[in-house]
């Protein structure tokens, strides 16, 4: 590899998940098992149907464009791109080219690599519609419209990375905007994103500024996992060498090749010669829309705190570790809830520690995400605050919870019914300490005469066997110290 | 025979009782069976046609024709196409939804050219079209089977469309009137598409107020057609007052001197001399006509922009049309042998010469030269008729070159015709500008009716039909019911 260096560009399709209705219908723009459910007759492509552009969706866009830090078009259009397959019922989807403009063009966004702060340059971003959903069965193929008609984004980067883990970084950076601008769950499970991989390989000692110098572009299309993705570019990356090695690498043509996961390696499917002609031009039943200064300003405004800004908050001024501020912010569910446990009172640092041992935890043992876990943030946040008025200790809110996740129970109510807090009640507690003290006058002496301070300890083992646990040990300890120091 | 009355007559004799809409439905009904056996108009009657309750409104009860490429829920919609000959929509259009709102029932499915292209009603896949005064001549298209209705008295009005000339050719080839509102007016929802940018809905009638009744309607803002515009302040038919002292018209000199036609046989010098006493009468009613001068490449590009255009258009919005989810399925072993042999088998030879053409100036290599070419001589044709609208009320013209043509091609043949071209075809500058354009019936040319058209600046919809109506009253041809002339 040190001969080389590879030039990898991205093409990200991620779907806007978070409008009532898809990009040009009124059918619901969400994720079903049951096919052909959200549909209407436009998604289908039906005779005399017409295309109505979703508001909201080109907001969400604009958004997206604005944090790529793209520029805006004055006047939104949409093109028709043309081709025959059977998950394009109307022949032809709607998107935009890159002239007169698209929703974002030429932007530039940071992300971190290896501790360090990267900026990859955006070619353009641009809004268009999904497919519908094709299934292959031995004996026919089946079509699901559900997704046909969802709101799509595209984006283009330039050739901006080095390496497939470069890329996946950039990936990632850019799914967690979707998901903290609201704009996406960005679920690669849902097929909520796909992407495509232009791989190249070049001197490594040539300018990379110079496009004079870079190799031939070889297309990856339909990657739908970032860890196939970063599969995807290795096993290209060494079979360009390859070509280079043994002397082949001029006679490769620009191409477009599918990954195939069985063999890990890509395939031939068709020559640049052979691109297919889409024929865009200006879809006729959408008149230009105009962008006005104030709505795009509105928008800014509402651009919520992405993932580096929180994470930046969490390492200076809330002092997390960067490695738990990094798994705290890898979701934004995760972040929130993190920020909702915060804002009910909780110091971040404990917060912290107990999303990242037992919160996080739990609910991987669960499989579930953290919006499908049963107890809320403000009853975490009442669990650990018992522990700083001392009311129970830390480990009997954790044992609490741990409980609650085991029996589906309230873990607030395991603390009330196990009468943990009644120990509050000192007559009583003062009660067995004294009985225990009385039964051990050899040790007490120890304590007081013979400076044995750990017995203490013993004393305490026999309060919390007393009180089958229900005591605060730090609380009875102090208790225990007063009384024992009476008897001197 | 009701069905030869104006819409303002038979509503006066429905709300007084003379006659009720059942009688109307009957007599239409038989009259469609009529017309059918002898000029085969339809592609399908409604039998089952329900009378409505009359009211106050002006349509209430009274039958009417839909063009078949008006996509009505539950009822055959086949745009006269193979492809379609089994196609049962699941939705009505806007259009016909608001006809049904006031009151009007459909008796009938006229029969088109094959998607609205084509311009002599001879091509829709149910057979040709007969004109009720000759049969051995065509209606033109490519509202054939409403133009022939309407002249034949089946109805006072049938719906239309209009791409290029497809309302107003038929109507002046058989003696009635053809309105074509401003692009936009009346909403496209559910009208099946030819070429988006330049389709409008219309409609064919005996006299100026029935189309001005009609339209007001089918009218209006339509949320699934974001070309529609609020037109709820234009009141077509109340704005017809007849007073038209100090209007101003003119006519076009490239297309209307015979010195322009070195050629001309009797019969184009019969029709032009017929139009210049017209435009005498028109001037005896104190509206100012004038000669102008355009320049010629621009009248004569005026086909060939049209004709780049709505193939482009059109070869995309037939994209859908597949079999694959509607349509009569055809056989394959694969997706694209099932797609080829659905539109090899079913659509006509005329059809695909069009989506050859459209496909061809969309090309990379093409699109330059040939549609944004076009696109520009769109602009510029269309600014130099708003040139013409800062001084004239209307374009007045004589439409074709003679009336219609034999539906036996060879009969038409003339080794000159190229130079006819512009004069066959400036119809279509109307909808390369959005313009209103109606025409009206202005005389006899052996026996046969030729017409004339008027244009106006987009949204001037009220003064045209004002105007027209004025010039109706004059030249006398209202209310105009086909007579069978069987003399060749």
């Amino acid at each position: 590899m040190n001969k080389y260096k590879a030039l990898i560009g991205l093409e990200m399709h991620c779907q806007i998940s978070n409008t009532n209705s898809k990009v040009f219908s009124s059918a619901k723009n969400g994720y079903s098992e049951d096919a052909n459910v959200y549909v209407q007759g436009v998604d289908m492509g039906f005779p005399g149907t017409l295309p109505v552009v979703n508001k909201e969706a080109v907001k969400k866009a604009l958004m997206m464009s604005m944090m790529l830090n793209c520029t805006q078009p004055e006047y939104l259009y949409f093109e028709r791109k043309n081709y025959y397959y059977p998950d394009l019922p109307k022949g032809y989807q709607i998107t935009q080219d890159t002239k007169p403009s698209p929703i974002g063009i030429g932007g530039e966004v940071e992300y971190f690599f290896e501790k360090e702060v990267k900026r990859a340059k955006i070619d353009n971003i641009h809004l268009e519609e999904d497919t519908a959903l094709q299934s292959h069965l031995p004996e026919c193929s089946l079509l699901d419209y559900n997704r046909s008609g969802i709101p799509l984004l595209e984006l283009v980067t330039a050739p901006a990375f080095h390496s497939s883990d470069e890329a996946v970084a950039f990936l990632e950076t850019i799914r967690s905007m979707y998901q903290y601008a609201g704009i996406s769950e960005a679920d690669p499970k849902k097929g909520q994103v796909r992407c495509d991989v232009n791989v190249s390989i070049m001197d490594a000692d040539a300018d990379e500024e110079n496009p004079d110098n870079w190799g031939t572009k070889v297309e990856i299309k339909g990657v739908n996992s970032f860890g196939t993705v970063k599969a995807v570019i290795d096993c290209e990356i060494a079979r360009q060498i390859e070509l280079k090695e043994n002397g082949t690498y001029d006679e490769m043509e620009q191409q477009t090749r599918r990954y195939d996961e069985e063999t890990n390696s890509t395939k031939f499917m068709r020559s640049k010669q052979d691109a297919i002609d889409y024929r865009y031009f200006v879809e006729p039943n959408i008149p230009r829309i105009k962008i006005d200064k104030e709505w795009l300003e509105d928008i800014r405004k509402e651009i919520p705190r992405l993932r580096n800004a929180r994470m930046k908050t969490y390492i200076e001024e809330y002092g997390i570790k960067p490695i738990d501020a990094d798994t705290l912010t890898k979701e934004k569910s995760t972040s929130d809830y993190f920020e909702s446990i915060i804002s009910n009172g909780v110091k971040p640092v404990d917060a912290a520690n107990w999303m990242n041992t037992i919160i996080l935890g739990s609910i991987n043992k669960l499989s579930i995400t953290i919006n499908e876990f049963f107890i809320k943030p403000e009853t975490i946040a009442e669990l650990i605050k018992m522990t700083y008025s001392g009311k129970i200790s830390k480990n009997q809110a954790k044992n609490a919870l741990y409980e609650a996740v085991d029996t589906n129970k309230n873990p607030l109510d395991i603390i009330s019914e196990s009468g943990i807090e009644q120990m509050q009640n000192d007559d009583e507690l003062l009660d067995i300490i004294n009985k225990i003290l009385d039964a051990n006058p050899s040790q007490v002496d120890d304590y007081l005469n013979k400076g044995l301070s750990n017995i203490i300890n013993y004393f305490l083992g026999q309060v919390m066997k007393e009180t089958k646990g229900k005591a605060n040990p730090a609380h009875a300890m102090e208790l225990l110290k007063q009384e024992i120091e009476k008897r001197k | 025979m009701y069905m030869e009355k104006s819409i303002l007559e038979l509503h006066e004799m429905l709300t007084s009782g003379k006659v009720t809409s059942a009688e109307l439905i009957k007599e239409s009904l038989e009259k469609s069976h009529e017309v059918q056996e002898k000029c085969n108009a339809f592609v399908t009657i409604l039998d089952d046609a329900i009378p409505s309750d009359v009211t106050d409104d002006l349509l209430s009860g009274i039958p009417y024709g839909i063009k078949d490429n008006y996509s009505t829920k539950g009822i055959l919609t086949t745009a006269s196409s193979n492809t379609l000959r089994d196609y049962i929509p699941f939705y009505t259009a806007t259009a016909v939804e608001n006809l049904s709102k006031h009151g009007a029932v459909a008796v009938n499915k006229t029969v088109l050219d094959e998607f609205g292209m084509g311009a002599t009603g001879t091509t829709g896949h149910t057979g040709a079209v007969l004109n009720p005064w000759n049969r051995n001549r065509m209606c033109a298209g490519s509202s054939a089977g409403s133009a022939c209705a309407v002249a034949s008295g089946v109805y006072p009005y049938a719906l239309g469309s209009d791409t290029g000339d497809s309302i107003r050719k038929p109507a002046a080839y058989c003696g009635i009137v053809g309105y074509k509102p401003t692009y936009g007016m009346i909403s496209r929802y559910g009208l099946l598409p030819y070429a988006s940018s330049l389709d409008t809905c219309g409609v064919l009638t005996r006299n100026v107020k029935d189309a001005a009744i009609v339209v007001d309607a089918m009218k209006g803002k339509d949320e699934h057609d974001m070309t529609s515009w609020d037109s709820s302040n234009m009141h077509l038919l109340k704005s017809i007052d007849g007073e038209v002292k100090g209007k101003k018209l003119c006519y076009i000199k490239e297309l209307v001197s015979l010195d322009n036609y070195p050629h001309a046989n009797d019969t184009l010098k019969a029709h032009i001399k017929n139009f210049m006493e017209v435009v005498e009468k028109i001037k005896s009613i104190g509206i100012e006509v004038e000669e102008v001068s355009v320049d010629k490449k621009i009248v004569e590009a005026v086909p060939n922009v049209y004709n780049v255009i709505s193939y482009a258009e059109a070869t995309s919005n037939m994209s859908n049309l597949t079999g694959i989810s509607f349509g009569p399925r055809e056989a394959g072993s694969n997706y694209i042998e099932l797609m080829k042999n659905y539109r090899t088998n079913n659509f006509s030879p005329l059809i695909k010469r069009r989506f050859i053409i459209g496909s061809y100036v969309l090309q990379k290599d093409n699109k330059e030269r040939y549609f944004y070419n076009a696109q520009k001589l769109r602009r510029i044709i269309t600014n130099a008729w708003l040139d013409l609208f800062k001084n004239y009320d209307a374009v007045v013209l004589p439409i074709e070159a003679g009336p219609a043509n034999y539906v036996d091609l060879s009969k038409n043949y003339n080794e000159y015709d190229q130079e006819l071209v512009p004069l066959h075809e400036n119809l279509q500058a109307a909808n390369l500008g959005g313009f209103p354009s109606i025409a009206l019936p202005d005389g006899f040319v052996g026996g046969m009716p030729v017409g004339l058209s008027l244009t106006s600046k987009p949204y001037d919809d009220e003064n045209m039909l004002n105007i027209a109506y004025a010039i109706e009253n004059t030249l006398g041809y209202a209310n105009q019911i086909a007579k069978e002339n069987t003399n060749e």
